[in-house]
């Protein structure tokens, strides 16, 4: 029987459990036209999460911990991750709101089931939370099974729309297959070390055959390389962020992604670090693949969704130099600060996609034209997004990238070609990015009415916009936040 | 003091987004440029020819990561700045009569204004690299919205040119940066340090990469194709901020950053640098020469001219270690310098000049299809002949003393590059003759009878650079003072 001071820890993921609950239960009470009110508990509980996360934060002074016999870490760098998950499943919620009251105007989009939409993204927002702090093989499984779960079901949510439906089966198929191989990869590491525990493995994991270790990584890595679309596990990726409902695709690129970094970062960078592979060499390699695969395949697309789909998977390359330098002050916070940024901006650029999807009934980027006449606040808010996604100062995304090469040339100088991967791939994904402001600004508008955001979908575009343009402008309190969650990592 | 100069034209541009009135956000745009102007004036007349790096500004801005706000003028940021003021508020002068999304334009500029502004006064690598890279946005949206025919290939070639060659330099930023101790990205510190002294593997690598950025934004050749697009097809306030600041960003860079971080390596390419920029002459005057687009004639003719100021730093670089050739050295920088001041000015005003007759009377801008003009508007003939006259180097006027400088510097150190170089004078002299012939002389085009000669605010928009001309041409002293100063003490280090 585990202490009962443990309990206490875990006070954000009970929390969260219970708010999943307590949601089920509103949604019984309201009635079917004032479903949002649900959103609004949920995003006013996350919130409330975040009281004992930061009391977590202050009492980990002494250093990291790990209980439930270790099982389950509490440290820095799990505390950043639920804060991270916390806020993006916030602002997503927010958006949805809004987005559903849009969408219920056109009959396929039309979805009874609100009320259980935010439930199961504060459930998915609990997987994030414990996958990113497990450090046990079985209950990171479990955990990232139970991500997957409710995802699948999120993707598929609009059940009269044929590519919801699409979306969510081939989510299904493809997360199901990466998840066999994946477990696959943890038995076979179990049998070799004779533990579950990364902790245990880290110490064991140099006396093990090499070739049944590369066999088991390379397994791993499947179900880690699904999860934040790294190259070559991103088919998926496009279908399903096109088909989903917008939201939920602004989901999948932040909330699943960050969660899956972790998840990869803490077992390569924990578990099999010490066995003397050379990962840097494998995630580096990975990670220019995964740029260029994904910006030159970004470039001739027309859906905004499909094009952002792409983008994801190239900044997935972009944070992938952070895990290939991990070590060294800026190395070991380089994911963090990236993956911090990259949430703003590409929550922002998702919900004005949401905005203009439900407002147009389309999301091809032609029909952007003339943004910045029919709606000059949110062009400039999309302009914004798309430069913090290039990387022009001095927006967040400027400050991710220059962290980012930071940490691969302060690793060792044979990342320079990361570096200069990273550089080419930055201007040739300038060209599309900007492709959707040359239609906002440069191309006049086929039809002239004024486009209105509703509030709470404004209020969650503004607050990223914010973020994005403070954290490029003033990052100094990330960067000690994300430095104090690293140290701690062991 | 120096950083209220700097923030003033943005302020300005965030005010005038409150206003919907027409005359109201030109008053401000006007008034924010016009007072940031003042300030800097106010700043020239505390500025100690003699000092150093001075009116420093200083400030903790990212000190987890060694980065600060820091700013200072010297005598090689000060000229430039005062370009930037001048050239700044006679766009928006000449912008006036823009009525297409005004208030998004005359933003731009102000945003523009500021940026470059901040890559001249910037002292601190982080801070320098944001404006830097700042300046790229408004000026894709000032050739993509209010440019020529093919302004959306233009705006965006512009925009991924650059953007190659930001990223490389910011490569070597970080190079720099991890090899100092301890690290900062303040500059005169890493200057003093010169910490990639000792790995000269490391150094090419970082200092290609500033030359790629700054070489791109000169542009030299054969990294200029951007440069006659992006001007033909830029608004005319576009097009004389474009040439008359934006590539002096790149000529900037190489005597503030590569010449002092990199002299060894700097030196070793010192020659082939030189060609280059020989090159950038001779093929700028010959293109120049082709062209029957007034607009792209002056375009190449900037291509030509930057090559004059590139010979004078290489001929700087290829003196290093060797104290005999300072004093040439010096010369050559100083040319340098004063020949960014020049063609600011002078290229400035001729792409004015060019839009005065295409944007507001004849709609055209073929060469041969004028004739004759010199007596049916005669300030205009005389303005524009002045100013031509200047580019191609009339003594008595601001170009001749910049070359002759350039030229005078560079023959002490590589006698026969610079030799070579002088045939791109006589080339651009023709070409300019030739085309004052084409326009103004001859019999008059029955087919211009109605135009009108220039207007009271066309007239204030010129006649200040015009007499710039003259007045720096006949007595260069007090701005050759400023930047022999600066100069002096590059050499100096560089010995």
């Amino acid at each position: 029987m585990p202490p009962v001071g443990d309990l206490w820890t875990l006070a954000p993921e009970l929390w969260l459990a219970a708010l999943g609950l307590i949601l089920l239960g509103v949604d019984l009470l309201v009635g079917q036209g004032s479903k949002r009110a649900v959103g609004w508990v949920a995003v006013g509980g996350l919130l409330l999460a975040l009281l004992p996360t930061g009391g977590l934060a202050a009492s980990l002074q002494g250093g990291a911990r790990r209980i439930f016999f270790d099982t389950y870490a509490v440290d820095g760098f799990a505390i950043f991750f639920k804060v991270l998950a916390l806020l993006a499943t916030a602002l997503v919620i927010l958006a949805s709101t809004d987005y559903f009251r849009a969408a219920a105007q056109r009959p396929e989009d039309a979805s009874r089931f609100e009320g259980e939409f935010y439930a199961l993204l504060v459930f998915t927002s609990l997987g994030l939370v414990l996958m990113a702090a497990s450090a046990d093989l079985i209950l990171l499984a479990l955990s990232i099974e139970l991500v997957s779960l409710t995802s699948y079901v999120l993707a598929g949510y609009l059940k009269g729309n044929p590519r919801s439906n699409e979306a969510g089966l081939k989510y299904f198929l493809f997360g199901a297959a990466a998840s066999a191989l994946m477990f696959y990869g943890f038995s076979i590491l179990y049998g070799l070390t004779g533990t579950t525990s990364l902790y245990v493995i880290a110490q064991k994991v140099a006396q093990v055959p090499r070739p049944a270790l590369m066999v088991s990584l390379a397994l791993m890595l499947a179900g880690f390389g699904f999860k934040i679309s790294m190259v070559p596990f991103h088919q998926w990726t496009p279908d399903v962020y096109e088909g989903a409902p917008t939201p939920v695709a602004a989901f999948l690129s932040v909330g699943s992604k960050a969660a899956g970094f972790a998840v990869l970062l803490r077992v390569v960078a924990v578990a099999i670090a010490p066995s003397g592979l050379d990962v840097v060499t494998l995630v580096a390699v990975l990670s220019a693949v995964s740029m260029f695969l994904g910006n030159l395949l970004a470039l001739p697309q027309r859906n905004i969704k499909r094009m952002l789909a792409y983008s994801s998977i190239s900044h997935a390359g972009f944070i992938l130099i952070g895990v290939a330098a991990f070590g060294g002050p800026f190395g070991n916070s380089g994911l963090l600060v990236y993956l911090f940024t990259y949430m703003f901006f590409t929550l922002g650029a998702f919900f004005v996609a949401a905005l203009i999807g439900a407002r147009l009934g389309s999301d091809e980027i032609p029909d952007y034209a003339g943004l910045s006449q029919r709606g000059p606040g949110l062009a400039f808010l999309m302009a914004l997004f798309m430069l913090s996604l290039t990387g022009i100062p001095p927006t967040a995304g400027f400050f991710a990238k220059f962290y980012i090469f930071a940490a691969a040339i302060e690793r060792s100088p044979a990342l320079l070609w990361l570096v200069a991967a990273g550089v080419i791939n930055s201007v040739i994904s300038l060209y599309y990015y900007v492709g959707v402001i040359r239609a906002m600004y440069l191309l006049p508008p086929a039809d002239p009415t004024p486009i209105r955001g509703p509030s709470a979908l404004r209020a969650a575009l503004w607050i990223t916009g914010a973020a994005t343009l403070l954290l490029g402008l003033y990052p100094q309190p990330l960067i000690v936040f994300a430095r104090t969650a690293s140290l701690l990592l062991p | 003091m120096l950083s209220l100069m700097l923030f003033l034209p943005l302020a300005g541009g965030i005010l005038l987004l409150f206003f919907r009135n027409p005359r109201a956000i030109r008053g401000i745009a006007l008034g924010a440029s016009l007072l940031s102007l003042y300030v800097a004036v106010v700043l020239l007349g505390r500025f100690n020819p003699r000092g150093g790096m001075q009116l420093v500004e200083s400030a903790t801005w990212i000190p987890s990561v060694g980065i600060s706000y820091t700013v200072g003028l010297d005598g090689l940021s000060l000229p430039l700045v005062l370009l930037t003021q001048v050239l700044s508020a006679v766009s928006i002068v000449y912008s006036w009569r823009v009525e297409l999304r005004l208030k998004e334009y005359m933003f731009l500029l102000l945003l523009l204004q500021t940026a470059m502004l901040g890559v001249f006064v910037a002292l601190d690598f982080f801070l320098f690299y944001i404006f830097w890279e700042v300046t790229l946005v408004p000026m894709y949206f000032l050739i993509g919205i209010w440019g020529g025919p093919r302004k959306e290939y233009a705006a965006i070639k512009f925009f991924l040119f650059t953007l190659v060659g930001s990223l490389a330099m910011l490569v070597g930023i970080l190079l720099l940066y991890f090899h100092a101790q301890p690290r900062t990205f303040h500059v005169l510190s890493l200057i003093q340090q010169q910490p990639l002294a000792r790995d000269l593997r490391l150094a090419t690598i970082a200092f290609w990469g500033f030359f790629l950025s700054f070489a791109i934004k000169v542009p030299m050749w054969p990294f200029h194709t951007w440069l006659p697009d992006a001007h033909v097809e830029a608004p005319t306030a576009g097009s004389v901020i474009l040439a008359g600041i934006l590539l002096k960003l790149g000529t900037y860079g190489f005597v503030r950053f590569s010449l002092p971080l990199f002299p060894q390596v700097f030196q070793q390419y010192a020659h082939l640098i030189a060609i280059l920029a020989l090159l950038g002459i001779i093929y700028g005057a010959l293109v120049s020469m082709a062209q029957m687009d007034l607009k792209k004639l002056v375009a190449y003719s900037s291509v030509n001219h930057m090559g004059y100021v590139m010979l004078g730093v290489a001929a700087a670089a290829a003196a290093y270690g060797q104290p005999a050739k300072a004093a040439a050295a010096t010369t050559a920088l100083n040319g340098a310098v004063f020949e960014m001041v020049a063609h600011g000015v002078i290229t400035g005003s001729l792409f004015m000049i060019v839009g005065v007759i295409y944007d507001y009377r004849a709609h055209t801008r073929g060469v041969n299809e004028f004739g004759g003009l010199g007596a049916l508007l005669p300030v205009y003939t005389g303005i524009t002949t002045i100013a031509m006259l200047a580019s191609l180097g009339l003594p008595g006027l601001m170009g001749f003393v910049a070359e002759f400088l350039i030229f005078l510097g560079s023959f002490g150190v590589f006698p026969a590059l610079a030799a070579t170089g002088l045939v791109g004078i006589v080339i651009t002299a023709a070409m300019f003759l030739w085309t004052i012939q084409r326009i103004f002389l001859g019999p008059p085009n029955p087919r211009w009878k109605g135009l009108l000669d220039l207007d009271t605010r066309e007239l204030v928009a010129l006649v200040p650079l015009v007499a710039a001309m003259v007045i720096f041409g006949l007595y260069p002293r007090p701005l050759l003072e400023i930047i022999d100063t600066a100069m002096a003490a590059v050499v100096a280090a560089l010995r």
